[in-house]
């Protein structure tokens, strides 16, 4: 048989086609993620010698951001510890398929409770007090996280815009209270009982930064034991890969959407009380600075594992310092460093298709038998 | 048959990741004939075919058309071709009529619909289908939709066409009628290429067969020179026993007694009116019926899945007690001690979770047993080390996410798991859908150790040859009611089918 020409048809041939991947081995995916860090240094590193910078002091100052001092690698673990406590909160939410984007609020809320028991629950021992301040915080982000989940159990609302309004919701009451509060009139509360250090959480032999990131690693631990041993980290499980399959083997659902939200909520209410009596002592309508938004990204890189996602959030941060060192050191402006996160946290996502996919160069050339 | 070739495959082969799909396939179908291509389910069958419509492009071989060589990269090229195939599941818009599906994203200049209309009332002529061009699609039967289908490709001049199961979900006298339409167009000179894995149909309509197994290709044969044994065995590669056993019914006790059992769907429409049976302990109900007939409703009714009126009654096998089940909880009727078991017709979207391994697979039923807020996950693992070993669940091991099990191993997990509850009453949908034979087989005869147990079987079924072998009774569903209730024993075939279409559809002419 003769092969007939099909120059001309060739064009059409597909150069290439993706295939999905049965499984990978461990190593391999973690080193197509560092193929793809690395790939984006250089990428980084090439524009900033096109901008007339040189590389390696670029990035010598970058690491310097969060490990240039004690103090710096201090403050590094610590806006850690609060980014991997908000992820960590979001962890249960997310498992269950229920798209929580009210991390930022849910502190925000939690952190308001925690400030105005600081401020006028001033009469009862201060041990007490700290309590009262705790469990404040925690349940008012536990309520934040109820309401959503309520009105998506029994009226199916979308609880991705609802969770996301409430963030606004509690930003406006925080700015209400701080208004109402403050009588000097300039909206800013200072350092809430500066003196008296009334409902500050302890700073543990004397480092004022321990505390939230033990805090939050018992908070990891605690969360990756709920998911994986418990009950009701099973049930939630069932109920985010398939309701029908949770409804035919007798799963509340119901009941689980609500109770793992409040769970969420609390934990997020947590770290606000971290945030305003453990670490700023004040409160302001930015006192979570977008890191609740932020966590959403980290759960997600950390596929919803509690203990990826503590590298994952100081990946972030260290971007994060890192950025804002560069502008300040080399006078480069803000967009710059933000532009470099974005690259690196693009690369990163961007190795999860190469991760899932291969990619298979179609062989031209057909061999015919004789 | 002296013909010319239509559409010859060379050395086919296609992988998906280290999965082979076809390796090294090679098939000619001629003008004016039926080629059959026969194999199990996951033989490959059906990535073959997307290759000659244009769905997916192959890794090796070559393909030519009319003597041609020819390359097929997306569905317009085997258009092009004159290359049509009508999928398994159609692809209809529902508020539109037939004639205006027909000429739907045909873009040959110009719209005239009055035109278009004339030229399928000719091609229905030609061919003797009977079609309303004027009907919209959602007042249709499934095989009216099909019908749609086969005129769409004909209608855009396709020469080659192929039908990817199309017999599935059609009643005896619908596929009766489609065998008659395929012989004409085979008349006028059309190669047809019909997928299926039924035997039975194969010998009535084809001319040649060609038989897949795992992705490779066995061989094709004359059909009038061929039986069913020995397509049986090219299709599984070794000796199978076709026969279904069946076992007498002793001293049959009644165990679930359904009476004037009434549910709607969520917007208002009956789905079941007035069903009422009673399921008997030792014995297999068989339950038949059009795709849709309110099979599923039924089965999730006596399983508490679905809001329903009328009575639903259990009747305790040791105490005699009465339970009722209706507007109970799966949590509640477990609570009350009634062991019913239930292996839904979504297998990974109900009856177990796709992504979760086989052990947690296991847990589902048992989980919430003990008073502990921790899970035990030693005994499910023994459970599901049991299962695979008992049943031969092909699997890597119990930490694999059932996803990637293959249909039939999917199947085995999902029953296994339902029998080990050590039910009084099993209720199984479809149970044997996609699964090739010996896994069906499996399946059957856990069936019947349920019967020989004394358990009361309920099996929703579709194809009535194994109906009519398994089952004691038939309760025969039509649009939600009950048309019948008849002994497999000395039920017909085409009895069945007439019943399944009573009072719904204009009735068929008579037969028999």
């Amino acid at each position: 048989m003769e092969n007939t020409s099909v120059n001309g048809k060739k064009a059409h041939e597909p150069l290439f086609h993706l295939v999905k991947r049965d499984s990978i081995k461990f190593w391999q995916s973690w080193l197509i993620r560092i193929g793809a860090v690395v790939a984006a240094l250089i990428i980084v590193a090439i524009i900033a010698s096109l901008m007339g910078y040189d590389p390696l002091s670029f990035y010598k100052t970058m690491w310097e951001g969060s490990f240039g001092s004690k103090r710096k690698i201090w403050k590094f673990l610590q806006s850690g510890a609060v980014l991997l406590g908000l992820a960590v909160a979001l962890a249960p939410a997310f498992r269950m398929r229920f798209w929580n984007t009210g991390a930022e609020g849910q502190a925000l809320i939690g952190g308001l409770a925690a400030a105005a028991v600081m401020q006028f629950a001033t009469g009862v021992p201060s041990a007490v007090q700290i309590i009262f301040v705790i469990g404040a915080g925690v349940l008012a982000g536990a309520i934040w996280g109820f309401l959503p989940a309520v009105c998506k159990a029994n009226w199916g609302t979308n609880e991705t815009l609802f969770t996301l309004m409430m963030n606004y919701i509690a930003m406006q009451l925080t700015s209400f209270f701080i208004y109402s509060w403050d009588k000097s009139g300039h909206g800013n509360l200072g350092i809430i009982n500066r003196k008296t250090k009334l409902g500050w959480l302890p700073s543990l032999g004397g480092n004022e930064y321990i505390l939230a990131i033990i805090v939050v690693l018992l908070v990891t631990i605690g969360i990756h034991i709920y998911l994986v041993y418990l009950k009701h980290g099973y049930e939630l499980a069932v109920v985010g890969e398939s309701e029908n399959t949770a409804r035919y083997v007798g799963i509340n659902v119901k009941k689980v959407i609500i109770r793992t939200m409040i769970l969420s909520g609390a934990l997020c209410g947590l770290v606000g009380v971290l945030v305003v009596s453990g670490i700023d002592h004040t409160i302001t309508k930015d006192s979570i600075g977008g890191q609740g938004f932020t966590a959403i990204m980290v759960s997600w890189m950390a596929k919803f594992n509690p203990f990826y996602m503590i590298f994952c959030a100081l990946l972030i941060i260290f971007l994060e310092r890192g950025g804002s060192e560069v502008s300040t050191v080399l006078g480069l402006n803000d967009s710059f460093s933000e532009i470099v996160s974005g690259i690196i946290i693009l690369f990163i996502i961007g190795s999860e298709f190469f991760i899932n996919y291969r990619i298979m160069f179609n062989k031209h050339r057909r061999e015919v038998e004789g | 048959m002296s013909s010319t070739p239509a559409i010859e495959l060379k050395g086919i082969t296609k992988t998906f990741g280290s999965v082979i799909a076809n390796d090294n396939v090679d098939l000619t179908v001629n003008h004016g004939e039926i080629l059959a291509i026969l194999g199990e389910n996951g033989s490959g069958k059906t990535t073959l075919m997307n290759m000659i419509s244009g769905i997916y492009f192959p890794d090796k071989g070559t393909i030519k058309v009319d003597g041609k060589e020819a390359v097929i990269a997306s569905p317009s090229d085997a258009f092009n071709y004159k290359i049509g195939m009508i999928h398994q599941h159609f692809k209809l818009v529902d508020i539109f009529t037939a004639t205006e599906n027909i000429i739907l994203g045909l873009n040959d200049g110009k719209y005239n619909l009055k035109k278009s209309r004339q030229k399928i009332v000719d091609i229905c002529e030609q061919f003797g289908f009977e079609l309303e061009p004027d009907r919209k699609i959602y007042e249709m039967s499934v095989s009216e939709k099909q019908t749609v289908e086969i005129v769409k490709v004909l209608y855009r001049g396709a020469e080659i066409l192929i039908l990817d199961e199309p017999t599935a979900v059609l009643t005896p006298q619908e596929i009766d009628k489609l065998f008659t339409v395929l012989k004409k167009m085979r008349e006028s000179g059309k190669a047809i290429i019909i997928i299926t894995h039924k035997l039975n149909e194969v010998m009535a309509i084809s001319d040649r067969v060609s038989v897949l197994c795992k992705g490779k290709y066995i061989g094709t044969v004359k059909t009038s020179q061929t039986n069913e044994k020995q397509l049986t065995e090219m299709m599984v590669g070794h000796k199978i026993e076709l026969n279904i056993q069946r076992d007498e019914v002793k001293d049959a006790v009644d165990r679930l007694v359904v009476k004037n059992v009434n549910c709607q769907d969520m917007e208002g429409l009956p789905v079941l009116t007035d069903v009422s049976f009673t399921a008997r302990a030792g014995e297999i109900l068989g339950i038949a019926g059009i795709a849709g007939s309110g099979q599923k409703e039924l089965l999730e009714a006596i399983a508490g899945l679905q809001r329903v009126t009328g009575e639903i009654t259990y009747i305790d096998p040791e105490s005699g007690k009465l339970e009722n089940l209706r507007d109970k909880t799966p949590t509640q009727i477990q609570d009350l001690g009634v062991r019913l078991s239930f292996v839904p017709e979504d297998r990974l979207g109900m009856g177990l979770v796709g992504n979760m391994n086989i052990t947690d697979n296991m847990m589902l039923r048992s989980y919430n047993k003990g008073h502990s807020i921790a899970v035990d996950r030693k005994a499910p693992k023994n459970l599901a080390e049991e299962i695979i070993e008992k049943l031969e669940v092909v699997t890597p091991g119990t930490n694999t996410p059932v996803r990637r099990l293959s249909g039939g191993n999917v199947q085995k997990v999902l029953v296994g798991r339902e029998i080990a509850a050590a039910p009084t009453v099993f209720m199984a949908a479809y149970p044997v859908r996609g699964l090739d034979i010996n896994s069906s087989f499996t399946i059957y005869n856990l069936l019947n150790d349920q019967k020989k147990k004394g358990v009361a079987v309920i099996f929703v079924g579709e194809d009535l040859d194994v109906l009519l072998a398994l089952c004691d009774r038939i309760l025969v569903l039509s649009s939600g009611k009950v048309s019948g209730i008849v002994d497999a024993r000395t039920a017909k075939k085409e009895e069945i089918g007439l019943l399944m279409t009573k009072s719904s559809h204009q009735t068929d002419k008579e037969e028999a």
